[in-house]
């Protein structure tokens, strides 16, 4: 009887049930398909489950991961990045033909690296706030000029179309440690980009939910205007933003360079998209305003389980992209549907 | 009312114009804002009042005339500017981020933080706690803070807003248009709040295009028609259906009423 009573005087508090927080969470949709991918791949492939392939498995979420933080974060504040996928390559030529041409320690050539990339970034946030253009059309000019000169500037120099290999160069060992070793943990080798990409979620995470830049991001991305006409400073978070994205592609492009030696220089085109697309699963919202980094972390989840499941159940691997399309369309229903659920009107 | 003439107005605008590219928005207009006091701007659509606010707000930067705050001619660069004058402007679409939490809203731009260095960080606790006593204090009781502001009703958004400036120490507080998209009932909470604004020592700009509303609140009143000022008068100078009148078009609604009686009057004949 005493209970009843309590529900009766806690009724305006019982409307928030946490049932309904829950499905006010970015990431929910998400989480719910990751967990139907991976029971669907546990039952479909045999070896899904060992230790092994979920080392595998997170690899291939990693790579994808490191740059899906921060393209999701740079969706949440309203803009695409194009350019993105190439960038990542951009920023391993770089390292590696810096440090070959001028026979210096490789961690220079890293160093270098940074620089430019950010300085990429920066180009691309700064077009954008100067022109007011549509970053779709901003980074996809920078995707194809920085695709041009990844293979223009290679051949110009290497006269192939990979760099020359650097493994015999001084600092490579160490450079390799940092952004392509393998840590062994329980007789499982687990790739140190998994790290990253974990380091990366959390700051992301710190950032949106807990510092000032965050709320400014979730602002220039849900109502530009307002943002500006309360005082946020748009063009410096735009800026930060895209300077954010090269970030990750600098980290994805050293390990892109010291996972091998060598680097390709047509890499990288396409994956742009992938990067969205494990933003977009992971509940960003295509216009801005809305999602998290936790979320990108899971549609990059998703992603790698689906592209490894599916060696592991032996199928052909052609039918990735069919189950990814599947699942972006899937993500995309769902999260809406949460979202007008969480929104309605009281 | 002596001492009211020698108050130096917390703003004032003489005969300020404004021109983009060839076309005239805004010529001659004069405007005094007191502190305690409503000052309301009228005008029909398209008669200069958003440039009248954006100039105010520190969007737009006038041509001509000058701008005084308390006293002291300035030219405002930015909304930043403006904002750390002690002017906060709540505008039409209110400066809200519908998908933002409540208490993100209400803070946006002005983040109180904790901690130091790398983890300097927003004082989150402070905020939700703030944003619901600020708004209790106007008689909004919110269940969640957390709850997105796009699914307030318009009345509450507008006062969450209100509060917003009123909280941030605003010195004047512009209101463009607050009760437009607004039912009666709601129309008359929003006014509440500014008249309690005010109450506070708030020197207030309301813009609207409603007589009706301005005369319920208004100190002064500043009529515009495309672009110049045709009228601006204290509040024991006018009654409100020469406001209306005035508001309405004077004798173009004169003409109106001849033109549409005769209509009318043949129609029944």
């Amino acid at each position: 009887m005493s209970a009843t009573e309590g529900t009766v005087a806690d009724e305006r508090i019982l409307q928030t049930s946490p049932l309904r927080k829950l499905l006010g969470r970015p990431e929910l949709g998400s989480v719910v398909g990751a967990i139907a991918v991976f029971v669907f791949f546990a039952f479909a492939a045999d070896s899904f489950l060992r230790a092994s392939s979920i080392s595998t498995v997170l690899y291939a979420s990693s790579t994808i991961g490191i740059m899906a933080v921060p393209v999701a974060l740079l969706m949440i504040g309203g803009e695409f990045d194009l350019s993105a996928g190439v960038m990542v390559t951009s920023s391993a030529l770089v390292s590696s033909m810096f440090s070959y041409q001028m026979t210096a320690n490789v961690w220079v050539g890293v160093g270098v690296s940074l620089l430019v990339t950010l300085a990429v970034g920066a180009f691309n946030g700064f077009m954008l706030t100067r022109t007011k253009l549509p970053s779709f059309i901003i980074t996809l000019g920078t995707f194809l000029m920085l695709t041009g000169m990844n293979l223009g500037f290679t051949k110009l120099i290497d006269g192939t179309v990979s760099t020359k290999t650097i493994a015999d160069m001084e600092g490579f060992p160490s450079a390799r440690d940092v952004f392509a070793s393998t840590l062994t943990i329980g007789g499982v080798g687990f790739k140190i980009t998994i790290l990253w990409w974990l380091a990366l979620v959390a700051v992301a995470s710190w950032i949106l939910l807990r510092t000032r830049a965050g709320n400014w991001i979730f602002a220039v991305g849900g109502n530009q205007d307002a943002a500006r006409a309360v005082g946020v400073p748009v063009t410096k978070t735009k800026i930060g933003l895209y300077m954010g994205v090269a970030f990750g592609a600098w980290i994805a492009g050293q390990h892109l360079l010291f996972s091998y030696d060598v680097v390709q220089s047509g890499e990288g085109v396409g994956n742009e998209l992938i990067y969205i697309i494990a933003a977009v699963i992971g509940g960003c919202l295509i216009t801005g305003g809305y999602g998290s980094a936790v979320g990108s972390a899971v549609g990059a989840f998703i992603f790698g389980m689906t592209s490894k499941g599916i060696v592991f159940a032996e199928w052909n691997p052609d039918w990735f992209k069919f189950f990814l399309g599947a699942m972006l369309l899937l993500a995309t229903l769902l999260n809406a549907w949460v979202r007008k659920r969480a929104e309605a009107t009281k | 009312m002596t001492q009211t003439e020698s108050r130096t107005a917390l703003v004032e605008l003489s005969d300020v114009s404004k021109h983009y590219g060839n076309v005239r928005a805004l010529e001659g207009v004069s405007l005094e804002v007191h502190a305690g006091e409503i000052t309301c701007v009228l005008g029909d659509n398209g008669a200069g009042k958003s440039t009248l606010i954006k100039i105010i707000a520190g969007l737009h930067q006038h041509d001509g005339g000058t701008l005084a705050l308390e006293g002291e001619d300035t030219r405002l660069s930015s909304p930043r500017e403006a904002l750390d004058r002690g002017i906060a402007t709540v505008y039409q679409d209110l400066a809200v981020v519908p998908l933002m939490p409540v208490w993100r809203n209400f803070f946006l731009g002005s983040e109180p933080r904790k901690g130091a260095g790398p983890f300097k960080r927003m004082d989150v606790d402070l905020m939700r706690r703030t944003t619901h006593a600020e708004l209790l204090r106007m008689g909004i009781d919110l269940r969640d803070v957390d709850q997105p502001i796009g699914t307030l009703s318009g009345g509450e958004r507008q006062c969450v807003a209100i509060a917003r400036a009123v909280y941030f120490g605003a010195k004047v507080l512009v209101l463009d248009e607050p009760t437009a998209a607004l039912g009666v009932k709601q129309s008359g909470v929003v006014l509440k709040y500014v008249a309690a604004a005010r109450d506070q020592g708030l020197g207030v700009v309301l813009i609207t295009h409603n007589p009706h509303h301005a005369y319920l609140v208004g100190d002064r009143f500043v009529l515009l028609k495309r672009g110049t000022m045709v009228g601006n008068h204290e509040r024991d100078e006018i009654t409100l259906d020469e406001l209306t009148r005035q508001m309405a078009g004077g004798n173009e609604l004169d003409d109106l009423r001849h033109e549409l009686q005769r209509t009318q009057g043949s129609g029944a004949v």
